[in-house]
């Protein structure tokens, strides 16, 4: 199995959402992340949904995808030609002892703090998975008391986009 | 598939001020539905006011929704138009679900009109409340929730483009009440606002070529004609690359009509029951030349070993179809008709550069001997009935014989469905009206009652089981208060024949519970004697319609006739046949076609035991 960066451009209409995940579901397809949100422009939301399937199962996942009425454009993005974030947030167990380490990795990462009480930290960073990771690696001695991710978010390096098209068919349909 | 074809003359309206309601009748109007099938209730009841005006819209009123989806769905595959049907919110919504996904498995274009409760009271658990459009998300193509009278004209014309347009297919239009008591304005036309629907009708013409280029090559090609080729109304087309190449033409059960069963160059259809030359056609085959078809595992059998040497041309409207069962060496996007058409040209122009070089292109003559010996060898037949009773098979064949080509046949969902698919002769598209996908017991009569109403000339006949006839026969009502003559051939052999076929063969003959005319204390133990309940006689005459019945097989021939000639009612015949009939061929579940079964025990001789 191999990880699929997938952008789905979709009319932003209500139930759009659930007819994406109840056609993943039906299929028989894992979605591993998912982050839905709008664009430049409204009447289009734009989904990256991170599956882990063969290339064949892939091939298939987009065709589906595609014949979805409210699915207007499908871009499967090379991680090698994209900037891909996801954002986390998490609490730590720090006190006044060890909150000194605890800041020092944080900076590392090039995270930052953005709530302290006496017995905690929560940190806040942004990068791909493996940093995410890697940060969280660090992290676990001190003791996790709460962490919340977001689904990764992709785009494309380069000054194409994949929406120039796109948005003239919603233009045009308007 | 054009888009409604019948469509009335360009309509320009408005704007003009009326409810919600009134503007849902206008559109209808206004895309061409003459005839609705349907019940009204609580929360559609405003749309049913100026339906009660529309002088172009005929409402049927039937005994139960699902009646009216199968209904739809006959009158669609019957005309080639849009079927429509309505229902109100909650169980009347419901109640159309497994017609919904009935149309979709096979394709056809319906448009189900339902009332919501009023936007406001939405997710309240309101009165008759369901989420019809979260419901039937999976067995539609596209669905919709109006909650803006203003929305109504617009919507009505995307879901019947939706409906008709592409790989055909239901589109549910969920209104709220409010929406349809609102004030609005009516204009017509309107303009679709559709940025994520485009299908692709026009094949890609180096593929095409291509294609060509490989049936010039093969030597055992074989055409795999699915229902697409009917939907597309390309069975002109097919005929003439039929016989401008000589390749022998397997036409699936979803696409019977599509090519003549009486030309010799049909084989017969492909599948679990299909016949014994035409699934080792497909298993011996160098080049599938898939047409309009989906690779379905009631084809394909065991899908690792089905056409193991056979290279694939594999031509649909529906791009997630290509590939998905069955890797294709040449894909092609595209419209039936329009595919067919360009390959006609290109296997011209192959001839034409075969002859320029001397070559023998489009040699098929070692292929049809083998294939005319199996043909010869192994035809589909069936085993008489015991002496003096009548058999099932005869009974199919003598009406599709008597009653002719031109007529309509719907067939309920089983045995007698099978035989009807192989032993009527289907010479002609939208000719046989079935349940393929989806395999809905109880297809038969609404389906038969869609396709009267569509073609009000033409002779439509229900095949049906007794088990199926069970479940949907209240629309004999509908038939007979609506002019709606019908005939329904009840194939009668008081069990659920092929479940209790497949007991036979695999369930060491324990006849759990298939046994339909008999209560529990005889169930599955012996002969069943038959207490004949329910009287279908009683039943049909209860329900305005002509009853006969037929039990000898010297009576065969004069009923059909008695039943051919009462036109003023529906005409159900009750004929009584032996309950150990099956089905051959046949490929057992889950194994390779290799092990096609030409009768009980009898596995073809192909000549390859040193395979």
């Amino acid at each position: 199995m191999s990880k699929h960066t997938l952008s789905v451009l979709v009319e932003n209409k209500p139930g759009v959402l659930a007819r994406i995940a109840a056609l993943f579901s039906r299929r028989g397809f894992n979605i591993d992340s998912l982050a839905v949100g709008p664009t430049e422009h409204p009447d289009i939301s734009r989904m990256t949904i991170v599956v882990n399937v063969e290339d064949l199962p892939l091939e298939q996942v987009t065709k589906q995808l595609n014949k979805l009425v409210n699915v207007i454009k499908i871009v499967e993005l090379d991680p090698a030609a994209a900037v891909r974030r996801e954002l986390m947030l998490v609490k730590v167990r720090a006190d006044a002892e060890t909150r000194g380490q605890v800041t020092e990795i944080v900076q590392l990462f090039r995270a930052k703090t953005v709530d302290v009480s006496p017995d905690a930290v929560t940190i806040e960073a942004t990068g791909s998975s493996d940093k995410l990771e890697a940060m969280l690696k660090m992290l676990e001695p001190y003791g996790i008391k709460e962490l919340v991710q977001s689904g990764m978010v992709a785009i494309g390096r380069g000054a194409r986009s994949i929406t120039d098209r796109s948005l003239r068919a919603v233009e045009r349909s308007a | 598939m054009t888009e409604q074809a019948a469509a009335p003359v360009p309509h320009h309206a408005g704007p003009e001020p009326m409810t919600g309601a009134q503007s849902l009748i206008r559109s209808l109007e206004a895309v061409g539905a003459d005839t609705v099938f349907g019940i009204p209730g609580g929360a559609i009841l405003p749309a049913y006011d100026p339906l009660m005006d529309s002088t172009r819209v005929r409402h049927i009123l039937v005994r139960h929704e699902q009646g009216a989806g199968h209904a739809a769905t006959g009158y669609a595959q019957a005309t080639g138009k849009v079927g429509v049907c309505m229902a109100t919110s909650g169980p009347g919504a419901t109640n159309l679900v497994t017609p919904l996904a009935d149309a979709y498995m096979d394709s056809v274009p319906v448009v189900a009109i339902t009332g919501q409760v009023s936007s406001k009271a939405i997710g309240t658990d309101a009165f008759q409340e369901a989420d019809i459009c979260g419901i039937t998300m999976p067995i539609t193509k596209h669905n919709f929730l109006v909650t803006d009278a203003d929305e109504i004209p617009r919507v009505i014309a995307e879901a019947f483009h939706i409906a008709s347009t592409g790989r055909p297919g239901p589109v549910l239009v969920d209104i709220a009440k409010d929406a349809l008591q609102a004030r609005t304005v009516f204009r017509w036309p309107v303009e679709p606002q559709l940025p994520g629907y485009r299908p692709v009708t026009k094949p890609h013409a180096k593929q095409i070529r291509e294609a060509a280029r490989l049936l010039a090559a093969a030597k055992r090609p074989v055409l795999y004609v699915g229902g697409g080729v009917l939907k597309a109304g390309a069975t002109a087309e097919l005929r003439i690359l039929a016989e401008l190449t000589g390749a022998p033409v397997v036409t699936t059960l979803m696409a019977l009509g599509a090519f003549p069963d009486s030309h010799d160059q049909h084989l017969g259809m492909p599948g679990m029951h299909g016949s014994v030359a035409a699934v080792t056609a497909l298993q011996k085959a160098d080049l599938l030349f898939a047409l309009g078809t989906r690779f379905d595992d009631r084809v394909t059998g065991k899908l690792d070993t089905f056409a193991p040497y056979a290279k694939v041309v594999h031509a649909d409207i529906d791009p997630a179809e290509i590939g998905k069962n069955r890797v294709a060496d040449v894909p092609i996007v595209g419209d039936a008709r329009e595919i067919i058409a360009d390959l006609i040209v290109a296997v011209q122009q192959e001839q034409a550069a075969g002859q320029t070089a001397g070559e023998h292109r489009f040699d098929y003559g070692q292929w049809w001997e083998q294939l005319n010996a199996w043909r010869k060898t192994y035809p589909v037949g069936y085993e008489p009935a015991p002496e003096g009773m009548l058999s099932p098979q005869q009974v199919i064949e003598r009406i599709g014989q008597k009653v002719g080509p031109d007529a309509i046949y719907a067939a309920g969902v089983g045995q007698h469905q099978m035989w009807a698919s192989q032993f009527i002769s289907f010479e002609k598209p939208a000719t046989w009206l079935n349940s393929g996908g989806a395999g809905t017991m109880g297809y038969a009569v609404p389906a038969a009652m869609g396709a009267k109403a569509g073609c009000p000339d033409a002779q439509v006949w229900a095949i049906d089981g007794d088990g199926c006839f069970q479940m949907t026969n209240q629309e004999l009502v509908t038939c007979a208060l609506n002019n709606i003559p019908i005939k329904v051939a009840i194939i009668n052999n008081g069990s659920l024949g092929m479940v209790r076929q497949w007991q036979t063969l695999f369930y060491n003959q324990r006849y759990s519970n298939t046994v339909l005319h008999d209560g529990p204390d005889n169930d599955g133990r012996g002969p069943a004697a038959g207490t004949r309940i329910p009287d279908f006689v009683k039943l049909s005459e209860a329900m305005g319609c002509h009853a006969l019945r037929c039990e000898r097989p010297e009576d065969l021939d004069a009923v059909i006739e008695k039943a051919m000639s009462l036109n003023d009612a529906p005409v159900v015949i009750d004929f009584i046949v032996h309950q150990d009939a099956m089905v051959w061929p046949m490929v057992p579940a889950g194994v390779s076609n290799d092990e096609i079964l030409a009768a009980r025990d009898v596995r073809p001789d192909f000549g390859d035991e040193n395979d």
